[in-house]
């Protein structure tokens, strides 16, 4: 592995760790254009582009977004199952605080939110961050199992989503809000680009700093890590919020989207797809390596998967079974034994038997 | 009296259900009879039966997301079999029982054989689980077979006119075997030594690598036989039957002092931390005033007290 230099551009790209998701990506989009002959046509609509891969871009924004605040978290090692609950209760706060009614005034329509608009998204960014926050500090500071941690806010995060909402769909009717999930801007989603902005910060923050190379020393092995100086115990916790914050920023998009919020369905088992888009980018889910980039690969194969089986008319719920295979297989191939059973049974059959019933 | 450190977790339990069931009873009115304490376990029947299974799992430090929709997938085969194409129901329900055992069987091969995490495979299993049920069908298919509805309307008297019903006698005898399995057998002991830690266990000479499998082919066996206790309750198979049922069944076992990072814990716990989440229910209903929604908050909040109890008893535990 370490002469990489020597080895055919083949096996060099083979070797990237983008490889594997991008290939993926490559085929489900192979398929997807095989059985939908107008799947690559982009055209220029009212000022901004028209078509099925702006369709699946925009819809995987809220995944992505997701994906990235899990990427770290799985990379110290852990895992945030309370996304979904965050995705709700943000959108819950800023559907709550808009409302928004459009007023005729002197035969001029306004539109009237309840709140200033900064102040409802502040304020839903405020709940998520702190939803992480507490996340962060079960985690780090009481020393629970990150599953158990965030069980709890998975739990109690949709009870406090329909507490705010009063368990009802608050719908939201102030236009300006729609742009968040709805708009354009230079042709493409703006939802991407909130995306793509978070996706830039954190790239900077983890390969610019040191803050990348003390995830991955946590993940590897948090107890050296905090002997070798990290602050293993901030980092968590900070990983954690920015994983709570994502989500709260999912959930803006998601509710601006629908134009209301549903404390009860929104960002249903996100945190199911959000750790499938991070597994599939090639993050282990052991820990200690991760890739931001996989992730969003990650998210934008199982958006286009989604809209495959959408579009080629076999029902919606074979969703879950086809998600299904791709997680068995997907952490088949992650895991060393089975590789190694694998070659057993193709090299040397005689020996993997008796490898087999050792 | 001086109670042992280890019976601690039980002890808060049930000393917490015990002050619920006196507030209640003060509380409100008609709240403390004798049937509405055997309705805790009616309608908690399932519940009971799936964190038995889930208490073998986390005992040995694992856990099974798959429950609540192995739970509907049951149902589902079940009402399919019976409603559609009109099997036996001594036919169908042993196949369903089989069906959910060799799922869990196949879950737990898979965490043994490739060093798997139990959370991501289980987590596959729920969505395998979930997707086979839309694939019968989407819509609720109701169960009208006549031997059916006697089953789940079945009265058996206990005391003067208090009752039980077919699923809470179930469901206790799950426990009864369950209390005996855990106490009494090398399986038990294994996973208890396992939940301990797994390689004294496995240099001990225990069969770790069996019982790892066989702990998660019970929690499939509980699972399936929830899912038959569900259709009595429910009288019908549905994709959406008992969504977030793993979350209940995980609180109950944590709330029933089984501590989960494994080893430490007793079945008959989660029998206390199914009735302690049934009675919030109660409470928050003849409450009238609080709505449903405070139950998961609650549930929430229950769980959180005592996952930082159990880190106390844990680090005290370590140092003395």
């Amino acid at each position: 592995m370490s002469s990489t230099k020597k080895l055919p551009l083949w096996k060099r790209a083979q070797a990237h760790s983008l490889f594997w998701p991008l290939a993926t990506l490559a085929l489900i989009l192979a398929v997807n254009a095989s059985l939908n002959p107008g799947f690559w046509v982009l055209q220029w609509r009212d000022g901004h582009l028209y078509g099925s891969l702006i369709d699946i871009l925009n819809r995987a924004a809220p995944l992505m977004l997701v994906s990235l605040g899990m990427t770290l978290v799985i990379a110290t090692r852990g895992i945030d199952i309370s996304v979904g609950a965050v995705v709700a209760i943000s959108a819950s706060v800023a559907a709550l605080m808009i409302g928004g009614t459009l007023v005729i005034n002197n035969g001029v329509p306004t539109h009237v939110s309840r709140f200033p608009m900064p102040l409802a998204i502040g304020c839903a960014l405020l709940a998520a961050l702190a939803c992480g926050l507490w996340n962060g500090l079960l985690v780090a500071k009481i020393g629970l199992q990150p599953i158990i941690a965030t069980l709890i806010l998975m739990v109690a995060g949709r009870g406090i989503a329909q507490l705010v909402t009063g368990g009802q769909i608050v719908t939201v009717y102030y236009a300006p809000y729609f742009f968040i999930g709805n708009g354009f801007l230079w042709g493409l989603p703006f939802a991407l680009f909130i995306a793509a902005a978070v996706y830039v910060l954190v790239h900077l923050a983890v390969t610019r700093t040191a803050l990348g190379l003390f995830i991955q020393a946590i993940g590897i092995n948090p107890a050296a890590a905090r002997l070798a100086g990290v602050r293993e115990r901030l980092i968590s916790v900070c990983v954690y919020a920015f994983c709570g914050l994502t989500a709260g920023i999912a959930g803006l998009i998601i509710s601006s989207n629908v134009k209301s919020a549903d404390g009860n369905n929104a960002g249903n088992l996100m945190e199911l797809d959000a750790i499938l888009a991070v597994t599939l980018g090639g993050t282990l889910l052991t820990g200690g390596r991760f890739s931001l980039a996989g992730s969003l690969i990650g998210a934008l194969i199982i958006q286009t998967l989604t809209s495959t089986i959408y579009s080629i008319g076999v029902p919606p719920e074979i969703n879950l079974v086809v998600k299904a295979a791709v997680v068995f297989v997907v952490m088949l191939l992650q895991s060393a034994d089975f590789r190694q059973a694998v070659r057993g049974w193709v090299v040397r059959p005689q020996a993997a038997n008796k490898g087999g019933q050792a | 009296m001086k109670l042992e450190p280890k019976y601690m977790p039980l002890a808060a339990t049930v000393s917490l259900f015990a002050a619920m069931v006196v507030f209640g009873s003060v509380s409100y009115t008609g709240f403390f009879s004798a049937q509405a304490f055997l309705n805790l376990l009616i309608d908690n029947a399932f519940l009971v039966i799936v964190a038995v299974g889930m208490t073998f799992v986390i005992l040995t430090g694992g856990i099974d997301l798959s429950v609540g929709s192995v739970v509907a997938l049951s149902t589902m085969v079940l009402a399919a079999l019976v409603e559609k194409q009109h099997w036996s129901l001594w036919v169908a329900i042993p196949l369903v029982l089989l069906m959910g055992t060799l799922f869990g069987g196949f879950m737990g091969w898979l965490i043994q054989r490739f060093r798997l995490q139990p959370f991501i495979v289980t987590l596959a299993g729920m969505f395998l689980a979930r997707g086979l049920c839309y694939l019968i069908s989407i819509d609720s298919i109701s169960i009208t077979d006549e031997t059916y509805t006697g089953m789940a309307q079945m009265r058996i008297p206990v005391w003067g006119d208090a009752f039980l019903s077919l699923s809470a006698v179930l469901a206790l005898l799950v426990l009864v075997a369950a209390i005996f399995i855990a106490r009494s057998t090398e399986f038990g002991r294994t996973v208890y030594a396992i939940g301990g830690s797994e390689h004294s266990a496995t240099l001990m000479g225990l069969p770790v690598a069996r019982t790892t499998v066989l702990v998660y082919t019970l929690s499939g066996f509980c699972s399936a036989l929830g899912g038959v206790v569900f259709t009595f309750y429910m009288l019908s198979g549905y994709g959406l039957h008992a969504v977030g049922l793993e979350l209940d069944a995980i609180a109950a076992v944590v709330i029933g002092g089984t501590l989960l990072s494994g080893g430490v814990g007793y079945v008959a716990g989660t029998l206390f931390g199914v009735l302690t989440l049934g009675i919030i229910q109660s409470l928050i209903m003849f409450d009238g005033s609080l709505s449903s929604w405070w139950t998961r908050i609650v549930i929430g909040a229950l769980l959180f007290v005592f996952c930082v109890l159990q880190r106390v008893f844990e680090t005290r535990r370590k140092q003395g």
